[in-house]
């Protein structure tokens, strides 16, 4: 219990996937300007973060590894070349079900998101999160636990953007700067203030 | 009245039309720091108060006078006490360079229980840092000013002291002016100058350092500015020792509280900072809610992690009024939690910033073995938060006035 509180502490604060692995950028930056739908499309790629990383992980246990078809009688079978098309599949899979429900139950969010929703699809962060269960060898615990925690993270970091933005919205930025410029600027000094917890070990 | 007559004499060449139309800050900036400014707001909304910018800033600079002073004091009195520990008298070894020879000249003796010496002393470690950032970054506000039309204002004065007093007496002048570089322009005039800004400039630039020339801005050769003398300071001796091991150093609470320990010119004294509180409460530049909460929220942590205890992390054990006194704390507590632009601009999220920040200060400190100096990095997180903070509460007061009133 232990290690997964630290585990997930440490996908929130130490290894932020917005701030300082920088992935998911493109939304992070695109969707930020509202607190309210910033807000949204957190919670949204918490959820889809939440679900697809330990769905990858069963995949990956009792699917793709070196003998995990063993339980079929192929315990020679290394399918892991297979990999990144299986989690890409379940993850467009797993927005398309989201996309329905929030069409049906929450339409201001999703009409606010538009074409963001699908595009979490393609959203790094979501493929970052499932690749970094992989490499890191994770099981099903851990990756339910990373998968929450990271993808909370992210949501914690676009929404704090958002939150300046608005703040920004009363700033005077020069001419050339407007825009996406302040805004990476933005994005950078967040990165320098999430600094304060690299080296930490957990 | 000569110099103001010769100010309303040269004013034509600086307004719309002049000869020096362009140059109209700089003749602002100098008018508006010798003489109250006569503008006043021409549309509504008015509001009366005696308070300008130009008094808020002159206040908080006022306040941190005693930091400064006995930074001077403490800087000189450790250089001092590291080459009397060294054995050297004025002219051989480690006692060379311009600093001495200027003390040598005016036959200002290198001894430490000299207050003068050692105020000398540290004098000629201040005023180069603190020269340079003047000039440095008061040329970035110029040029900003001048090409985009607004007004130099006071908030640097503040911005460059501040930034001075969280400098160690030993960083290369190179440094000091790539940090408020940075600082002035990425921490505050990409975003429209003061008021206009979500972070700390100061707390920007020293951070940039930080993380840029960890070695020269972090680690134990640095906070005397001696060559060759290595002294921790003592919240890193804590850290890797335990706040036990202080007494073994020869660092009561009292001493730490006085301030004559290792650490940046101005954070070393919890007694001058805490005069400095004084003055900026009574005057009501500083927000008290920001200080109960900040104070609240690193007296809460910090007893938490007692009682959970570790028996690895000897940083577990320290208790509040050791975290209170060491480190950059007490420094940041006041002149940095309170400054008013990044932090938190609604009374509850005022408590919840600063407890905000005591958390974090207290949590960076103890898991973080990378940096035990955490209250700066906290701030900066804190400044990051604020906004949203703000939405939150603002949001739950809507919510609340709309149950009111169905």
């Amino acid at each position: 219990m232990e290690a997964l509180i630290s585990l997930a502490v440490k996908a929130v604060f130490v290894e932020n996937l917005a701030l300082s692995f920088f992935l998911g950028m493109c939304t992070f930056i695109a969707v930020s300007k509202k607190i309210s739908t910033a807000l949204g499309l957190g919670i949204s790629v918490m959820v889809v973060q939440a679900i697809t990383v330990p769905t990858n992980n069963l995949l990956l246990s009792y699917l793709l590894k070196p003998g995990a078809l063993a339980w079929a009688g192929f315990p020679d079978v290394d399918l892991t070349f297979l990999g990144l098309i299986s989690y890409i599949g379940v993850i467009a899979a797993m927005v398309q079900i989201l996309e329905m429900i929030l069409d049906k139950y929450f339409p201001p969010l999703y009409n606010a998101l538009g074409i963001f929703l699908p595009l979490i699809t393609v959203n790094c962060a979501i493929l970052g999160g499932s690749l970094f269960m992989v490499e890191r060898d994770y099981n099903f615990a851990e990756a339910t636990t990373y998968g929450l925690s990271s993808g909370f993270g992210w949501a914690l970091a676009i929404t704090a953007m958002a939150g300046v933005r608005e703040k920004l919205k009363y700033s005077d930025v020069p001419a050339g700067l407007q825009g996406l410029g302040i805004t990476f600027i933005t994005a950078g000094l967040m990165a320098l203030a999430f600094m304060s917890f690299s080296g930490v070990k957990l | 009245m000569g110099l103001r007559s010769f100010f309303d004499r040269i004013e034509p060449n600086f307004t719309k039309g002049g000869k020096f139309e362009k140059l109209f800050p700089v003749y602002e900036m100098v008018e508006s720091f010798l003489y109250t400014p006569k503008a006043v707001t021409s549309v509504a909304p008015h509001a009366r108060s005696y308070v300008d910018m130009k008094r808020i800033m002159t206040y908080v600079v006022i306040a941190t006078i005693p930091s400064i002073l006995w930074g001077m004091i403490n800087t000189g009195f450790q250089a001092n006490s590291a080459l009397a520990m060294m054995g050297d008298a004025i002219g051989t070894g480690a006692a060379t360079g311009w600093r001495i020879a200027i003390l040598d000249l005016f036959g200002i003796s290198l001894d430490p229980a000299s207050y003068f010496g050692n105020f000398a002393h540290g004098f000629l470690y201040f005023l180069p840092i603190y020269l340079t950032t003047l000039v440095v970054g008061g040329i970035w506000e110029v040029i900003f000013a001048t090409v985009r039309g607004h007004e130099v204002n006071e908030g640097f004065l503040v911005t460059s002291m501040l930034y001075t007093l969280i400098l160690p007496a030993s960083a290369p002048l190179w440094q000091v002016a790539l940090g408020i570089s940075f600082g002035v322009v990425i921490g505050k005039e990409v975003f429209g100058g003061t008021g206009k800004n979500f972070l700390n400039p100061a707390l920007v630039g020293r951070a940039f350092l930080y993380f840029a020339y960890p070695a020269s801005m972090s680690g134990d050769a640095v906070w005397t500015p001696v060559d060759g003398f290595s002294g921790a300071t003592a919240l890193g001796v804590s850290a890797a020792e335990g706040v036990q091991a202080l007494a073994g150093r020869g660092i009561t609470w009292m001493d730490a509280f006085l301030g004559t320990i290792q650490g940046s010119f101005g954070e070393t004294s919890t007694l001058a900072i805490a005069l400095g509180l004084v003055f900026l409460l009574v005057t009501k530049i500083a927000n008290w809610r920001l200080i109960v909460g900040c104070m609240a929220g690193m007296m809460a942590f910090s007893g938490l992690l007692n009682l959970i205890g570790s028996d690895t992390n000897p940083m577990f054990a320290m208790p509040w009024y050791w975290h209170l006194v060491l480190g950059g704390y007490a420094f940041g507590l006041v002149f940095m939690v309170t400054e008013p632009v990044s932090a938190s601009h609604t009374n509850t999220g005022r408590y919840i910033y600063g407890a905000l920040i005591g958390v974090m200060v207290v949590l960076i400190r103890v898991v973080n073995p990378a940096f035990p100096e955490g209250m700066m990095l906290a701030i900066l997180f804190g400044n990051v938060f604020a906004p949203l903070i703000d939405h939150f509460v603002v949001q739950a007061n809507i919510k609340r006035r709309a149950r009111r009133h169905v």
